[in-house]
């Protein structure tokens, strides 16, 4: 257990060292959100009047973006699996004593780690669309934020797993992660929606980090904390256990 | 005990069977080579042994554990460099040295001293905190071994180590690991096309093709016994002259042309005078005679009927840096 551990420690050490070296990534990868905040929350506010948004229109969409941020940086870190199996090192890790397991954990917490950062560092920009949080509920967002990054962390080493070249995966997480974000009401509410986009809304595990983080700042959510959470943890769970089994299956 | 030992050991892809009912048992202590044009199925024998893979079928006992059922201990056993890269160039050679250490669970205590330990072995102290990136080739393998070996393995995995690497580099390559064998009591089992790396080396090797072992022997022997000197005899009476030799043990082989007669000899310089000899007794008119001393490359092409490789298409050195370039 110790080792595993340590092993666990190891892989997250290295996401972070090469992380940190390339922080001018992650200074530009902050840019996209703040341009949805104030480009895009700022002009379609001016326009939009509905009855169900209570709170100014940026206001709403900065939980939303919160999620993007996390559900684009976590989802893109699988691609440092396809990295390493492209430059061989992959195969160091794999033929290490280490299971497979806390390979997976390693990874996801390394990619969660950046996603969580950014996170974080948006949250402390949250003056800019005039939201004011209270430590104590900043303190409440971190973990839900980490659930979220650690599920979709563990999903794009999922479809990193089973797609083998870079092209492939880059295609899969374009269909993916643009549909996930609209359909998670980051951006607008689904309440109104037809029925079907509304079903596929509530299959959707970021609907839920979502609405959990603007239940806390700002006291909209649809669904209770405790129902947002059980599906988080759920949903990064269930990821994790297929994740590893696919790992474990020696090809 | 065996270092290693396989039973039937199998792999299959799809139709191709890459690995055949492969036997092997290798001593402790022991250099041994195995030697295979390409797609012979080298790397997927080590990659079996390592547990990276599978088999279809059969079973192997390395340091005595199965590789099935106990791979965790084989793993922790074993040190490998495999036959493309697998260092991060994005780390520095003492970030990646670590790396490893960790993950074979190295005592944090004594971490960093095995680090300098290897890292003096490979004499790559003085670049230890510089990113891999700027390495060259013979670097990168140098820093490879020295990572194989931190967690103090027993057998020692080398998947062609000097491939692609200029000559200078690869005799360096060489000395090591010799100084391996000797200092540290390993055994190693290796893979190469290089018919002297083979030569130098090991203690032992395994000619194989289509993924089975051809023949297994010591060098010397390989030389000595499986293929001689070809001499080739000009006369006007090759079926006489092919009689008379008949029976004379220095010949392994002989084939009669219209003109000629091709031998195949041992120790050919010293046995042509008698060949000479037998020819004039017999009152033959010898009008030329040439000798061929064979290389390794004639033991291989004997036994697996083909050229070792072609060299350029998958140059070590020219496949990293393909890979870097897309980067
Ligand atoms: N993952 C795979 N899927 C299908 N076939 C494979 C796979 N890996 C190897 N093979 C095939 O198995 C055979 C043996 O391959 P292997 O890599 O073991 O050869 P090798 O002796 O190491 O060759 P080389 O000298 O080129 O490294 C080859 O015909 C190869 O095409
Ligand atoms: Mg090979």
């Amino acid at each position: 257990m110790r080792r595993e551990l340590r092993g666990i420690y190891s892989i997250w050490l290295r996401e972070i060292i090469k992380f940190y070296r390339e922080r001018i990534h992650f200074a530009s990868a902050m840019t996209t959100p703040l341009l949805w905040l104030i480009i895009f929350g700022g002009g379609m506010g001016i326009n939009l009047r509905t009855g169900v948004i209570s709170s100014g229109y940026s206001a709403y969409i900065f939980p939303g973006i919160v999620g993007m941020t996390l559900l684009f940086t976590s989802m893109r870190s699988g691609i440092s699996v396809i990295w390493d199996r492209e430059f061989g090192f992959l195969k160091e890790i794999l033929v290490s004593p280490i299971s497979r397991t806390s390979i997976v954990i390693g990874k996801a917490l390394g990619g969660a780690t950046s996603a969580l950062t950014q996170g974080i560092m948006l949250l402390l920009l949250s003056f800019i669309v005039h939201i004011y949080i209270s430590p104590l509920n900043f303190i409440k967002i971190i973990p839900i934020m980490l659930f979220i990054s650690l599920g979709f962390d563990v999903f794009g080493l999922f479809i990193a797993s089973i797609i083998d070249s870079f092209e492939g995966f880059q295609t899969i997480m374009s269909f993916i992660i643009m549909p996930t974000f609209f359909l998670s009401g980051a951006l607008f509410p689904l309440t109104n929606a037809p029925g079907w986009l509304q079903t596929l809304s509530l299959l959707n595990p970021l609907t839920y980090g979502v609405d959990a983080i603007r239940g806390i700042i700002l006291n909209e959510g649809r669904f209770s904390l405790s129902y947002d959470l059980l599906i988080v943890i759920g949903f990064a769970s269930f990821m994790l256990i297929i994740t590893s089994w696919l790992f474990n299956v020696k090809k | 005990m065996y270092a290693i030992e396989t039973t039937n050991l199998t792999k299959k892809y799809k139709t191709l069977v890459a690995v055949d009912n492969l036997n092997l048992q290798v001593e402790k202590g022991k250099i041994f080579g195995l030697l295979g044009p390409n797609g012979a199925g080298k790397s997927t024998i080590l990659s079996m042994l390592c547990t990276i893979i599978n088999p279809t079928s059969g079973s192997a006992i390395v340091n005595g554990y199965d590789i099935i059922k106990d791979s965790a201990k084989v793993r922790q056993s074993i040190g490998i460099v495999f036959q493309s890269i697998s260092v991060d160039d994005r780390l520095t050679a003492r970030e990646n040295l670590r790396f490893h250490s960790m993950l074979y669970d190295v005592p944090s205590g004594i971490m960093e001293g095995r680090i300098q330990e290897v890292l003096r072995l490979v004499e790559l102290e003085d670049r230890a905190d510089s990113l891999v990136r700027t390495f060259s080739g013979g670097m990168i393998r140098r820093l490879e071994m020295a990572r194989g070996l931190i967690h103090h393995p027993e057998i020692l995995f080398l998947d062609e180590p000097t491939i692609g690497l200029d000559p200078q580099t690869r005799e360096h390559i060489w000395d090591y690991i010799k100084t391996l064998a000797e200092k540290e009591k390993l055994t190693i089992i290796m893979t190469t096309h290089y018919m002297d790396e083979a030569d130098l080396l090991c203690d032992d090797i395994a000619i194989i093709d289509h993924g089975v072992i051809k023949v297994r022997d010591t060098p010397e022997k390989l030389k000595s016994f499986l293929v001689g000197d070809n001499i080739l005899v000009t006369t006007n009476l090759p079926d006489k002259l092919a009689t008379g030799l008949s029976g004379q043990d220095f010949i392994i082989e002989m084939k009669v042309s219209q003109n000629s007669l091709n031998l195949n000899v041992r120790q050919g310089s010293r046995n042509a005078p008698q060949i000479i000899n037998i020819a004039r007794d017999l009152h033959i008119a010898v009008d030329s005679i040439n000798i061929d001393e064979p290389t390794l490359h004639d033991v291989f092409l004997h036994h697996t009927g083909k050229n070792i490789r072609e060299e350029e298409n998958d140059n070590f050195i020219s496949m990293y840096k393909r890979a870097r370039r897309g980067r």
